[in-house]
């Protein structure tokens, strides 16, 4: 239990950190870099690393390569609708967010099926 | 193209906002923890790319823009999700970073000790996303221009 209120303090306050300094500088789309920082990597991976090894935390690493591939392509579809189409910002971000999860999971069972 | 902090726009960040923020970086993180406890490192993995910051950050942007239009006596709705695209489009190009610095994580972590690789990793992904925003502001890569530009350019 002691854990994941570790996690859930060191990434509020970690993603918190990131969110503001991407709040603060000009122009939005150098901003729009630290949307996409290593927030949730940088809060976790140390305490994973304390409680299950290294290895583990490399194996952890790997998978997130294949997450920002889905990332990459949730925000350039998101970027796409924002700017093209005109949407709301809420329900374009949220309604594509199912990509990123597709995306992620599809590419995990392609290289992991090869492995 | 200067990049510039403006520090006073932390004031523009309201208390809710806050701590809508804090509340959804810490959901992730456990729920990222708790993938990787029922469903292995492989799915918990995953997670630690979960878009955290960004659909919060795009939402926030396009109401401030509007807000900010309408000070002004415009409607700043289309502006407001504009600019929002914008911030995606940064956000996919920190994505190339973000992969880097998982890769770094990945090739790593079984040899060197974690401080050393999370200080290297960091480094990456902050190199690696500067280098593509500089890449795409610059003119290697051609921009298309909106067509509206050109609309009335005299012949």
């Amino acid at each position: 239990m002691t854990e994941y209120i570790i996690r859930f303090l060191v990434g509020g306050a970690v993603v918190s950190f990131f969110a503001v300094l991407a709040e603060m500088l000009r122009p939005k789309s150098f901003a729009g870099l630290f949307s996409a920082a290593p927030s949730i990597a940088l809060a976790t991976i140390g305490i994973t690393i304390a409680r299950h090894g290294a290895s583990y935390g490399a194996v952890e690493s790997r998978s997130m390569i294949l997450g920002a591939v889905g990332f990459f392509l949730y925000a350039s579809a998101c970027s796409w609708l924002l700017m093209r189409k005109k949407v709301k910002a809420l329900t374009a971000t949220t309604a594509l967010l199912p990509v990123w999860f597709g995306v992620s999971i599809g590419l995990l069972w392609a290289f992991g099926a090869q492995r | 193209m200067m990049v510039q902090i403006k520090f006073s726009s932390i004031k523009g960040i309201l208390p809710h906002e806050w701590i809508t923020r804090f509340l959804f970086g810490g959901s992730v993180c456990v729920l990222a923890g708790l993938m990787a406890k029922w469903f292995g490192p492989e799915i918990g993995g995953l997670f630690l790319a979960f878009p955290a910051i960004f659909p919060a950050g795009a939402c926030l942007v396009e109401a401030h823009e509007r807000k900010h239009k309408a000070r002004a006596g415009f409607d700043g709705t289309e502006r407001g999700r504009t600019v929002a695209g914008v911030d995606a489009a940064g956000a996919a190009m920190g994505c190339v970073g973000l992969a880097g610095f998982a890769l770094l994580c990945w090739l790593c972590l079984p040899r060197l000790s974690g401080a050393a690789v999370f200080a290297l990793a960091t480094a990456t992904w902050f190199v690696l996303s500067m280098a593509v925003w500089w890449l795409r502001k610059s003119r290697i890569f051609p921009r298309r221009r909106p067509a509206a530009r050109h609309a009335f350019r005299p012949s």
